[in-house]
């Protein structure tokens, strides 16, 4: 299996955090929010915040769990792990935007929306990817995406990182 | 968790489906902080509350947790139904079954009835407390009130008081403490506290005893009405002799110790009006971890109603 380096998932995060400040240099750090779909989508959101206030582009931090959310809960035996959600703001007129690791099919993404909406109205929500492995299964297209492996992936993308895996690369 | 259609006692359970319970319950209660305080999660699943014996208490707990799951709530209100009129509890269930519910949450002045129903439906059916049997939503509740207030719940100390012997609630909350590491002890009224080789729990009968143990939380059952008039237990002289009284107030806080209630409280009787008030009494967080504990356990539960029905 193909392998993305730690060195080249961390450029992609600088390239990343490059875009955010170009795209929202005008937000004046009071509005803009990084939010993270646990389990890993958060750890990229920690980071992106990290790498935004060093860059003097302060933003808001929240992870949210979109277990309850998902559309699969009763076709399954038994029911997932549930972990907590850390959205301390409202999301009344707040420009979101929405970390994960991998988009595949889109309904984490849905599901992820529909969570966003219980916490306010905000004024924009755009999705962020790690990576895009393909197999769209709803009209959802991310805003940004840091490795596309939709032509290249041929199943599965599993992505570690430090934080949680204690190893850093993405295998496709 | 592996699948479980039912929760009847805490026995039944593994050491994993319990962790599993309580760790949800925590993320259930980030929901409470939400301006929509509900989550999809058994939408368009029916809950029936089915409550043989009074209760307000836990019967709303259960509406509010399955409400905020987005399930649809039927409440079966036995004082007006055909049990009045006789129907037997085999003829309700299959009466319940015809109108497809998903949940049964059943109160029972009998022991073992929630069990009967549990065997025969497909539905899951949640024990809210039979007879002198068990009431697990409860221990679920209090052992995650506990390990909220001090971060764990092995190591500590909690002594139960009260009516022991006819009480679900201690045999249920002793259960899942003891299962999690705590220790627990009894108190009250002699002959309303089972003797320690039946059940390996110390059993005291005086508050200096308590002290001498050194207890982490100060667990107050409700003295039962019913059972008021009795020689058990003459008002004035339960209060006196096993309740908090203003002056064992004093030594509790000095002791930084928690007071904790099942509910409802009968003030004067197991607890005074100033222990209510004390800033570590843990009542109204009880309340309000009921209904994430409700709604944990009803996410946990999985039905047989979709399969073949």
């Amino acid at each position: 299996m193909p392998t993305i380096s730690k060195e080249e998932i961390e450029k992609a995060l600088d390239a990343w955090t490059t875009h955010l400040l170009q795209a929202h240099a005008t937000s004046k750090g009071g509005n803009l929010a990084i939010v993270g779909i646990v389990s890993h989508g958060d750890v990229l959101a920690r980071r992106l915040v990290q790498k935004l206030s060093a860059a003097g582009c302060p933003a808001h931090y929240g992870a949210i769990d979109i277990t309850l959310y998902r559309d699969d809960l009763n076709l399954r035996g038994n029911r997932p792990a549930l972990r907590s959600s850390h959205l301390p703001f409202s999301t009344d007129d707040m420009t979101l935007i929405l970390v994960d690791d991998v988009l595949s099919t889109g309904r984490t993404a849905r599901a992820a929306l529909e969570v966003l909406w219980e916490y306010g109205r905000p004024a924009r929500v755009e999705l962020h990817c790690l990576t895009d492995r393909g197999g769209r299964q709803l009209p959802i297209q991310p805003d940004y995406v840091a490795f596309d492996l939709s032509t290249v992936s041929e199943g599965k993308v599993v992505v570690h990182l430090q934080e949680i895996d204690g190893k850093e690369d993405i295998s496709y | 968790m592996n699948p479980r259609k039912d929760l009847v006692t805490i026995d039944a359970l593994s050491d994993e489906d319990i962790r599993t319970i309580l760790d949800s319950t925590s993320a259930m209660k980030d929901i409470f902080t939400k301006s929509v305080k509900k989550v999809p999660a058994l939408k368009g699943k029916s809950v029936l509350t089915l409550f043989y014996e009074p209760s307000t208490r836990t019967r709303s707990s259960f509406e509010v947790a399955a409400h905020r799951l987005s399930a649809d709530v039927t409440t079966f209100t036995v004082s007006t139904s055909s049990v009045v009129k006789g129907e037997s509890v085999h003829d309700t269930i299959d009466t319940l079954m015809s109108m497809k519910m998903d949940y049964i949450i059943v109160r029972h002045k009998n022991s073992g009835i929630p069990a009967v129903i549990a065997r025969h439906c497909k539905a899951s059916v949640i024990n809210a407390g039979d007879g002198a049997h068990a009431h697990p939503s409860q221990a679920f509740l209090d052992a995650f009130t506990i390990k909220e207030k001090y971060g764990e719940i092995a190591g500590k100390r909690v002594v139960i008081i009260g009516d022991i012997l006819h009480s679900r609630v201690a045999r249920s909350t002793s259960t899942i403490l003891r299962r999690l590491g705590a220790e627990v002890a009894y108190m009250g009224p002699g002959p309303l506290v089972p003797l320690q080789q039946h059940t390996g729990i110390p059993r005291f009968t005086n508050w200096e005893q308590i002290f001498e143990w050194k207890p982490d939380v100060i667990y107050l059952l409700r003295v039962q009405n019913e059972r008021i008039d009795t020689p058990f237990f003459p008002v004035s002289d339960y209060h006196s002799a096993f309740g908090v009284t203003e002056e064992r107030l004093r030594r509790i806080d000095d002791l930084n110790l928690s007071i904790m209630h099942p509910g409802p409280v009968n003030r004067g009787v197991e607890i005074c009006d100033a222990a209510m008030d004390y800033r570590n009494t843990l009542i109204n967080n009880q309340v309000e971890n009921g209904i994430a504990a409700r709604m944990s356990i009803l996410y946990h539960l999985t039905p047989q109603t979709q399969s073949n029905d």
